[in-house]
């Protein structure tokens, strides 16, 4: 046992070591950086406008709140619907829940009113199953959140949809709690 | 003791080949031993400079790991012969062993080693099947795995896979969270494990070509799911497939000309062909509403199975390689996934989901009967060895992803053990040729 103990030690000081010279496809692979891994398309001026530095005296996007006023970009507006960016999943379904239809109007809405705006659509699952059919399931999810969006008036111009399937969770445990976390789609401005 | 046999060999094998000891899989049997046949391997003879590699040891692990063999400890051996000469057969008739291995090992140089082996059929005194070669001291190992390949087609009747390699995915969560991934492939003992590909994004779906010389995988490194095909020998690597949407799940056909894969170009996961020498992509399903995935060759390379939820939960169907309706295979169960098909084409293994729990079954395309081969409930991702009696698949242990393998009869089952790392997504190789 003393032996394999020591082996145990010995192979993690030779990977340490090792990890550094390893791999054919190292060199391509380390141009994917943890920024590139989404794949922002070029911004335009257009689309950076949206910045809230920019939009601050638009009166267009101030949003008021019951008794607050934010001044800013209503995206920024933690406060509204919009900043919920975020929406969840049950077991193998990519319907689309109703307590997240307000969310979704609210977002269409912006999306509507600001044409030059993208959003990349990022479907997740949780762990359970084969890979391949999560990765489809979570470009399913994020088809499903397209297409309401696009019903409340974005259009299909502002989107970019990917999935991840179970291969980015949210949460690392192995129960209901995680998965459903994992289960979702993730709604990103590009730019913001 | 034989915890610490592997991890000797484990340890040694580390030593000569430090630089590639990235992951080491040690192959523990966990069951199904009992109707294993006795076998008599004596250590090889050694002449001149000692051999770096224990030729019998690893000829020994690799029959016993099969649950077919069971090689008499050696504290049973009789006497040390390693030829016919030195063998007294009345002796060797006591330990009720049918087979005798003898062999030894003479250094012709310090690079280049002789090894010669016999086995014997105990109780004719005979000869069953006898070599000699001459390798490079790098080649002793594998040399090793071809001996045990001959003495387990000579004694079974059926093909050893003990020369093929297994390609996985581990996942190694760095000190600052972030996870590592990389592409391995290792011996079929899961020794010399090599990082053929390491990336920051997720990699999915190895699949070997039919000669063994390529692996085509889906790599997330530019930010989605992409196909690439990459060259085991030289390291060279091909794009094959970067659609808008997914591209994924890609399966070599048969004859190794083209390759089936996941498209989602359309809007909808789609099965296409694609002709690897001119890129000509043919389509192969058309239901729009549907997931359909995770497409296998029928050993014919005529048809596909694969992976649809067109009736509202996946299940496997098959489909002309050209098109046109697709026929309903898997019956059994609420969810049945990635589908892999025997050589011999009876034989296929999937994910199959039950209560909300996934295990490893095996179909007799035949019949249609469901056998359910695995307990653990986190079991997925099945792989058939080439020789269709082994099934490679992943599953969990404490929460971290093993590799595990367990015999197209349910009765024998061996966990591929690691030292810390998450390993999924295996994938047998075919018979090197």
């Amino acid at each position: 046992m003393k032996l394999f103990k020591l082996s145990v030690v010995l192979f993690i000081l030779m990977w340490l070591s090792a990890c550094t010279t390893l791999g054919l496809g190292k060199k391509d692979t380390d141009a994917a950086t943890d920024g590139a891994e989404v794949a922002v398309e070029d911004r335009s001026a257009d689309s950076a406008s949206i910045g809230g530095d920019n939009a601050s005296g638009d009166a267009e996007t101030t949003v008021i709140v019951g008794e607050d006023q934010y001044q800013g970009d209503e995206l920024n507006d933690p406060a509204s619907p919009l900043s919920n960016r975020v929406v969840y999943f049950e077991y193998d379904s990519s319907a689309v829940r109703q307590e997240d239809q307000t969310t979704l109007a609210a977002h269409a809405a912006y999306m509507g009113e600001h044409q030059n705006v993208t959003m990349r659509l990022i479907g997740h699952t949780d762990e359970r199953g084969s890979r391949e059919y999560n990765l489809a399931l979570g470009e399913r999810r994020a088809m499903a959140i397209r297409q309401i969006l696009m019903l409340h008036g974005a259009d299909i111009k502002q989107f970019q949809v990917t999935s991840f399937g179970e291969e980015r969770p949210q949460a690392e445990g192995h129960d209901e709690s995680a998965w459903q976390q994992n289960r979702r789609v993730e709604l990103i401005y590009v730019g913001q | 003791m034989t915890k610490r046999w592997l991890a000797a060999i484990w340890l040694l094998s580390m030593m000569v080949v430090p630089w590639q000891a990235h992951a080491e899989l040690i192959i523990e049997i966990t069951g199904g031993t009992e109707a294993a046949l006795p076998i008599a391997v004596v250590p090889f003879g050694s002449e001149g400079i000692a051999a770096p590699e224990d030729i019998s040891a690893v000829i020994s692990n690799d029959l016993a790991r099969s649950g077919r063999f069971a090689p008499l400890p050696k504290q049973d051996l009789i006497s040390q012969p390693h030829e016919k000469e030195e063998i007294n057969f009345r002796d060797w008739r006591l330990l009720r062993s049918e087979g005798l291995l003898v062999g030894k090992v003479s250094s012709v140089d310090g690079e280049t080693y002789q090894v010669q082996f016999q086995l014997f059929d105990v109780y004719n005194a005979q000869q069953l099947v006898g070599k000699r070669y001459q390798v490079p001291a790098s080649g002793l190992r594998r040399l090793a795995h071809q001996i045990a390949d001959q003495i387990y087609q000579t004694l079974t009747g059926e093909m050893g896979v003990f020369s093929t390699r297994l390609a996985f995915v581990t996942a190694i969560a760095n000190a600052d969270g972030k996870k590592r991934f990389a592409l391995q492939v290792s011996d079929s003992d899961g020794a010399n494990p090599r990082t053929v590909l390491q990336s920051k994004q997720p990699i999915l779906s190895p699949n070997w070509s039919p000669d063994g010389e390529r692996l085509t995988y889906v790599s997330f490194e530019n930010g989605k799911a992409e196909v690439f095909v990459q060259e085991m020998s030289s390291g060279r690597r091909d794009s094959v497939a970067a659609f808008k949407g997914l591209n994924s799940a890609p399966a070599w056909s048969p004859d190794g000309t083209r390759l089936a894969l996941t498209l989602s170009k359309s809007g909808n996961p789609e099965i296409y062909i694609l002709e690897l020498a001119t890129g000509k992509l043919s389509r192969v399903t058309h239901n729009s509403q549907a997931i359909d995935t995770e497409a296998v060759w029928m050993p014919n390379g005529r048809e596909l199975l694969f992976t649809s939820d067109r009736g509202g939960r996946p299940q496997i169907y098959k489909v002309s390689a050209e098109g046109g309706r697709a026929k309903r295979v898997s019956f059994e169960g609420s969810y049945n996934a990635s589908p892999d098909i025997s050589s011999d084409g009876h034989f296929m293994t999937m994910t199959h989901g039950l209560n909300g729990k996934f295990y490893i079954a095996v179909q007799d395309l035949d019949t249609g009967a469901v056998q359910i081969l695995t307990e653990t409930g986190r079991d997925e991702s099945p792989s058939f060895a080439p020789n269709g009696r082994m099934i490679l698949y992943a599953t969990e242990q404490q929460g971290k992803g093993v590799l595990a393998a367990v015999s197209v009869d349910g009765r024998i089952h061996q966990r591929l053990g690691e030292s810390g790392t998450e390993v999924r997504e295996p994938a047998w190789s075919p018979i090197r040729k």
